[in-house]
C-alpha cells in the first residue's frame, strides 16, 4: 500500500508536544539564544517528568529486553506495525519547531542511546538505559570527532586498550564537538558514548564503541564552545586519560573481523537510525520560519495564491511556494527513511537522503526567509535571524552534506569507499 | 499510517508497463522523434495494458476503480519507457476521465463505454491556449449561452490527434470559470489547423484547432447542470504530469549514472570523480522527494482531502524543476556525447522542459 495517513497516536503526542513547543520553549528562544550555555532547567524538568508518564525514558525509540525480532514479528500479526521512529521524529520535528535549541538539552539518552539500542546487546540496553527511567532527567551524547579528524571518523585516535588483570579497558584520548556532553558528564548522571579504536592498525575494523558513565574517573570536560546557533545545547570538548571501563561497556563485540569491518559498519548502522532524525529537526526549524514567514507577510497584505502559474505569480509568492515545496517534499523523505527503519528495511541510501535534502532546504528556506522579509528579517525582533543560525547546522552535524553525497552516490553506484574517494 | 510500497496488483501492473516500456516505447522512442511517427503498433499494445481501463467501473466498459495513486505508478514508468509514446497511450484518458469524474450519469453511460470497450482510439481534449502565461483557471476561449446550446469561441494549441479524432473534450470559460464540453469531431466550426512542430515530444501529434462558434447542445456540457468540478481535473493531471517528469528523469538518471561508470577518465571512471557522483546524488535525491510529494498528492486526491488541489500544484511546479535539473545534468555528464543524439539524453532534455507546459497533455 501507499498511505500518508499519519497514525493516530502520534497525531495524538503531537498536539501535546505542539503545546510544549508553544509554551515551553517559544517563549524562551531568545533568552536561551543570549544567554548561552544556561540550562533550560524549566523545560527539562517538564520533560523529564512528561516523558516518564508515557514511559519513555530514553528518547530512542524502545525496544523490549531479548526480543526485539520477535517483537516486530509480533506486532505486524497484530496488524499493529512499528512506528517507533516515525514517531520519534514526529516529536523531534515538533520540538524542533519550538526551539532546535532547546531541544538538544531534551532528558534522555539522545544520540548516546541510539548508539546503544543499536550495537548493545540485550543486557546493555537494560544496564545503561535504566538511566533514563529515574526520578532525575539524566542526558546521553556520542563522542567521535577528534581534533585532527571530523568527517574522516576511521581516522580516530582515541585508543581502547585491555587491561587483562582487572578486565577493563583503559581509554585514552580527546574528543571534540560533543554535543550535550557536559550535561551527560557534569551535570546529570548521564552518559557518553565514546567510539575508540581497539586496533589502530586493523583502520575502521578496529573502531568500537564504549560506554563512559559519568563520574567515571580520568574523563574530563575541557571546553565549551562558542557557536553561531543552538546556543542553549552544549558542544564539549572531552579528554580520556587512563579512564577506566568495565569490560561489557564495549557494545558488541571486541573480535576483528578479518575482511568485514563490523566495528565502523556499527557506527554507520547507527547513522542509518539517526540521520533521518536529525533531517527532521532541521524540518522543524524550517517549518517554524515558512509559518512565520506566511505569517509576517499575510500581516503586509500578502497572501500567497496557490494553483497560478508561475508567469502570473510575484517574485515573493513564487519563493514562498518553492520553500513549501521543498519543506513537504524532504518531510516525506524523513518519513520513510524512518519507517524504514522501523520496519528493518536497509535504509543507508534513503537516510544518507533525507539528511542531504534537510540540510539543503532549511539552510535555504532561512536563508531566504531573512531576505524576503528585509530589515524585519535581519532584526532580533523577530526569530527569523535566529533560525537562520540554528538551521544551519543541520547541514554539518551527523555528517556533513558531503560526506552525505558521499554516501548516497555510494549506494546508487556501487562503490565502496576506496572506489569512491 | 504511512507506507511506501505499491500494493500486489499495482506491483503487477507496474511490472507488466515496465516490460512493455523496456521492450517497446524504449527501442522506439528515437526514431519516432526523429521521424515525428510512432510506429503503428505501439499505441495499441500499450493500450491492450489497460491502465486507462482498469480505472473505469465495470458498468461503464471497464474493470476496476479509479485511483490516483495507481495512476501516477503507471504514469511514471510509461514516461520512463518514453515521453511521447506515454501521452500517446494515455490520450483516449483526457476524454474518459473528466467525464468520469465529472460527467452526469447520462454521459458516463453513452461515452465510457465506447472509449473503454474498443481498441485505441483517438478521444482527446482541448486545455492548452497560446499564451505566454496559460492559466486553466482563466481560459481565453469562451462559451455562451444560446437558448439551448452553447456557443464556443477561442483557440486552443496542443490538442493530441486532433486531427483524425472521434470526439474531444473542449475547455473554456463560462461565467468566470472553466468549464467541459463534448463536442463531436465533425461539429461545424471546429477547425483543427496544422500540425504543430515542438522542441520535445516530437512522435505525438499535437494540432492547432480553432473554435469559431462550436454549438453544443447543453446536454454535453460535462456534468450537465449545474456547474462541475474543474479542479477534480485539473488535480488529476497535474499528478499525471508529475509523474510523467518523476519517471523522464528517472531515465535519464539511471542512463547517465551507467555511462559515467562505463566512461574511463584520467585512469579512473568517470563517476569515480566526486564533481560527477555529487552531480547523480543529488539527482536521486531531487527524484525521490518529488516522487513522494507526487504520491503524496495523489492519495490525497483518493482521499478525497481537502488539501489535494494546492498538493497536486505543489508536486506539478516541484516536477518542473526536478526534471529540468536532472535531464541538463544528464546530457552535462555525458559531456560532448551528451548533445549527440545517438544518446537519449538530449532529447529527454528536449522533453524535461515541457513538464513545465504540458498540464492537460496527460490524465490519471
Amino acid at each position: 500500500m501507499i498511505e500518508f495517513e499519519m497514525p493516530k497516536p502520534i497525531a495524538k503526542q503531537r498536539y501535546l508536544l505542539q503545546t510544549v513547543a508553544e509554551e515551553m520553549m517559544r517563549p524562551h528562544s531568545r533568552y536561551f539564544d543570549e544567554h548561552e550555555h544556561e540550562i533550560p532547567w524549566d523545560y527539562i524538568n517538564f520533560m523529564h517528568q512528561a516523558l516518564q508518564a508515557v514511559g519513555a525514558g530514553s528518547l530512542a525509540p524502545s525496544t523490549e529486553d531479548g526480543g526485539e525480532e520477535k517483537e516486530i514479528e509480533e506486532k505486524k500479526k497484530k496488524k499493529y506495525p512499528p512506528i517507533g521512529n516515525q514517531s520519534l521524529a514526529f516529536m523531534l520535528e515538533t520540538l524542533s519547531w519550538g526551539d532546535v535549541g532547546v531541544y538538544l538539552v531534551t532528558p534522555g539518552g539522545s544520540l548516546g542511546a541510539a548508539a546503544i539500542e543499536t550495537t548493545g546487546t540485550p543486557e546493555q540496553r537494560k544496564k545503561f538505559l535504566a538511566r533514563y527511567q529515574q526520578e532525575k532527567p539524566a542526558f546521553g551524547a556520542m563522542a567521535m570527532t577528534e581534533p585532527q579528524c571530523g568527517s574522516d571518523t576511521s581516522a580516530i585516535r582515541t585508543s581502547a586498550v585491555l587491561d587483562t588483570e582487572t578486565n577493563e579497558w583503559v581509554i585514552n584520548g580527546e574528543k571534540i564537538f560533543v554535543t550535550a556532553g557536559k550535561i551527560s558528564l557534569e551535570d546529570s548522571d548521564g552518559l557518553v558514548v565514546v567510539w575508540a579504536t581497539i586496533d589502530p592498525a586493523a583502520g575502521r575494523a578496529g573502531m568500537r564503541p564504549f560506554v563512559v558513565e559519568a563520574g567515571t574517573p580520568g574523563v574530563k570536560v575541557t571546553k565549551l564552545e562558542h557557536k553561531m546557533g543552538i546556543r542553549a545545547s552544549d558542544t564539549a570538548s572531552i579528554v580520556l586519560q587512563d579512564t577506566r571501563v568495565p569490560f561489557e561497556n564495549l557494545l558488541g563485540s571486541p573480535e576483528i573481523p578479518k575482511k568485514e569491518t563490523k566495528g565502523f559498519k556499527g557506527a554507520m548502522a547507527t547513522f542509518d537510525a539517526t540521520r533521518p532524525l536529525v533531517a527532521a529537526t532541521g524540518i522543524g526549524v524550517a517549518r517554524a520560519t515558512l509559518e512565520l514567514l506566511k505569517d509576517l507577510l499575510s500581516q503586509q497584505g500578502v497572501t500567497i495564491r496557490y494553483g497560478l502559474p508561475r508567469q502570473k505569480l510575484s517574485s515573493v509568492e513564487r519563493d514562498v511556494i518553492d520553500m513549501e515545496i521543498m519543506l513537504e517534499s524532504a518531510w516525506l523523505l524523513v518519513i520513510k527513511a524512518v519507517w524504514m527503519t522501523d520496519n528493518r528495511k536497509p535504509n543507508s541510501l534513503e537516510a544518507s537522503m533525507s539528511k542531504v535534502r534537510a540540510g539543503d532546504i532549511v539552510t535555504k528556506i532561512t536563508q531566504k526567509a531573512v531576505e524576503i522579509m528585509g530589515p524585519l528579517g535581519y532584526t532580533r525582533d523577530h526569530l527569523l535571524e535566529k533560525w537562520f543560525r540554528d538551521a544551519k547546522i543541520t547541514d554539518i552535524y551527523e555528517g556533513t552534506g558531503q560526506i552525505n553525497r558521499l554516501v548516497v552516490a555510494r549506494n546508487i553506484l556501487g562503490y565502496r569507499g576506496s572506489q569512491l574517494r | 499510517m504511512y507506507a511506501f510500497e505499491p500494493s500486489d496488483e499495482q506491483k503487477m501492473l507496474i511490472d507488466a508497463i515496465q516490460r512493455y516500456s523496456t521492450n517497446d516505447l524504449r527501442p522506439a522512442a528515437h526514431d519516432a522523434d526523429e521521424m515525428s511517427q510512432l510506429p503503428g503498433d505501439l499505441v495499441e499494445k500499450g493500450w491492450e495494458m489497460g491502465v486507462l481501463q482498469a480505472s473505469i467501473p465495470e458498468e461503464y466498459g471497464g474493470f476496476g476503480d479509479h485511483s490516483a495513486v495507481t495512476g501516477v505508478l503507471a504514469a511514471e514508468e510509461l514516461a520512463w519507457g518514453d515521453l511521447a509514446g506515454a501521452f500517446a497511450v494515455l490520450t483516449p484518458g483526457l476524454f474518459a476521465l473528466p467525464i468520469l469524474l465529472s460527467g452526469s450519469e447520462q454521459q458516463k453511460e453513452k461515452f465510457l463505454p465506447q472509449v473503454i470497450e474498443a481498441e485505441w482510439k483517438p478521444y482527446t481534449a482541448a486545455l492548452v491556449e497560446p499564451r505566454f502565461d496559460f492559466d486553466p483557471n482563466d481560459l481565453d476561449s469562451i462559451a455562451s449561452e444560446n437558448n439551448d446550446s452553447y456557443l464556443l469561441n477561442g483557440e486552443k494549441v496542443f490538442v493530441p490527434y486532433a486531427a483524425d479524432s472521434e470526439a474531444l473534450i473542449v475547455y473554456a470559460q463560462l461565467n468566470g470559470k472553466t468549464q467541459g464540453f463534448i463536442v463531436p469531431a465533425e461539429t461545424n466550426g471546429l477547425e483543427v489547423g496544422d500540425r504543430q512542430a515542438l522542441m520535445g515530444i516530437n512522435a505525438l501529434p499535437l494540432y492547432k484547432i480553432k473554435l469559431d462558434g462550436v454549438r453544443v447542445p447543453k446536454h454535453n456540457r460535462l456534468g450537465d447542470q449545474p456547474d462541475h468540478d474543474f479542479n477534480a481535473i485539473i488535480d488529476a493531471s497535474r499528478v499525471a504530469i508529475a509523474a510523467m517528469g518523476v519517471g523522464l528523469s528517472r531515465a535519464a538518471f539511471e542512463y547517465s549514472r551507467d555511462y559515467a561508470k562505463d566512461r574511463e577518465v584520467f585512469g579512473v571512471k568517470v563517476a569515480q570523480k566526486q564533481a560527477i557522483a555529487f552531480m547523480l546524488a543529488e539527482m536521486v535525491t531531487e527524484i525521490e522527494a518529488i516522487r513522494l510529494l507526487t504520491w503524496e498528492a495523489a492519495w490525497m486526491i483518493d482521499e478525497g482531502k481537502e488539501e489535494a488541489s494546492k498538493h497536486a500544484y505543489l508536486a506539478h511546479t516541484g516536477a518542473m524543476d526536478m526534471a529540468m535539473m536532472v535531464t541538463d545534468r544528464a546530457v552535462q555528464i555525458l559531456g560532448g556525447h551528451g548533445y549527440i543524439r545517438e544518446h537519449p539524453v538530449e532529447m529527454w532534455m528536449r522533453c524535461g522542459r515541457g513538464i513545465a507546459t504540458f498540464t492537460g497533455l496527460a490524465m490519471v
